[in-house]
């Protein structure tokens, strides 16, 4: 090794801007934030559904402003880039051999949309659509 | 032979002589064949002598001559300069220390290598009389694509979090790591789990995937990493479960 090996400088701040795959990474990192925020309006809700008819009709009032409905269509862009990001990656997460065959990794993304779409049709169900 | 040529803007850096690197343009002739590593090898023969850059094979295989073209990890022997703009900007690869032109230093590689315990601890050692440890195409298969890696670091050259944290051991040597716990004949998960489970282990990836991105032979490391991540979750909750396990 030289005696005077140069280290490059590397911006602690601005390095997800260097390459596409790195702003792809932070916005399906980003999409938590939204499926928090959107966890914990659901959560309000049921905080206010206990506290009888009139909060809840505050509650659903509320979700009728702009900014509300402007929120929700982004969260659900958010939550639907965030669970198809991760959907696609589950094959490297969970690879399924049987016997000496490897399990085609769409099948494996395949069964995560048909358990997805099981667990709409089932709340839509509950929910009395 | 093509008419068309390319520039290469090389980076150079003499650490007797510069204080920082430098770039350095060349003209080279662009036929239809040629790698950039072919070009780099016109430079060093018929326009600059004092160019310094590692390579070997020239067919993929010993990993040596991989170096940042155009901002992306790339083996030079196997980026085609018909697939490349007419300016190619050739840098060492990104997240080393540069020892000279385009060899960097590898030794914290190398290092976090040799720390994974890359090879084979069997459950008791045979005499090479009593034969080899036998192995079914199946066992083979869980762990192949992972034999395949060159080492040619061109994943901690992609990977963010190598480089804002020096310390992770990265993905070539988990992904190295994987290939031994998964093997049939192997029993040093344990004995790897100080270092592959640590928090510079597997625990600091966060899943770019830019490693597996960028791998010219398909060895996945980010795949490896997430299934360690698995195993040693459930490791966690058996030992938390069943106080005292063995294995």
């Amino acid at each position: 090794m030289s005696a005077k090996p140069y280290i490059r400088p590397r911006s602690t701040t601005g390095w997800w801007l260097e390459q596409s795959r790195y702003v792809r990474y932070m916005a399906r990192e980003a999409s938590c934030i939204f499926i928090g925020a959107y966890a914990g309006i659901l959560a309000v809700g049921l905080l206010r559904l206990s506290q009888g008819a009139e909060a809840w009709a505050g509650f659903l009032e509320a979700l009728q402003s702009s900014a509300s409905i402007v929120f929700h269509l982004l969260a659900l862009v958010f939550a639907l880039y965030h669970t198809t990001t991760w959907f696609n990656v589950t094959p490297k997460a969970m690879p399924l051999q049987i016997g000496d065959a490897r399990l085609p990794g769409e099948a494996i993304i395949a069964a995560h949309y048909a358990g997805w779409a099981l667990v709409s049709a089932a709340l839509l169900y509950l929910a009395g659509v | 032979m093509s008419e068309r040529q390319v520039e290469l803007e090389i980076l150079r850096y003499d650490p007797d002589k510069d204080r920082e690197p430098r770039f350095q343009a060349y003209r080279v002739p662009c036929p239809e064949d040629w790698v950039v590593l072919d070009a780099i090898n016109y430079v060093k023969d018929r326009l600059d002598r004092t160019l310094s850059y590692r390579w070997s094979c020239h067919m993929a295989v010993c990993g040596s001559c991989g170096m940042m073209i155009n901002g992306e990890p790339k083996l030079s022997c196997k980026t085609f300069l018909r697939d490349q703009p007419d300016r190619i900007r050739i840098e060492p690869l990104a997240s080393f220390p540069i020892e000279r032109d385009l060899v960097v230093v590898m030794g914290d590689f190398m290092n976090k290598l040799g720390r994974v315990k890359p090879y084979l601890v069997p459950a008791e050692k045979k005499a090479v009389e009593d034969g080899s440890y036998l192995q079914s195409p199946g066992q083979l298969k869980k762990f192949k694509q992972y034999t395949l890696c060159i080492n040619c670091a061109l994943c901690y050259a992609a990977c963010p979090q190598y480089a804002l944290n020096p310390g992770f051991i990265g993905p070539a040597a988990l992904a190295l790591a994987h290939r031994y716990n998964s093997d049939s004949r192997d029993v040093g998960r344990t004995a790897r789990a100080d270092v592959v489970a640590s928090n510079e282990g597997i625990w600091e990836c966060s899943f770019v995937g830019a490693c597996s991105e960028v791998c010219p032979e398909h060895v996945d490391p980010a795949a490896a990493i997430q299934q360690t991540k698995i195993a040693s979750t459930i490791d966690y909750f058996k030992d938390l479960l069943l106080p005292g396990r063995k294995g």
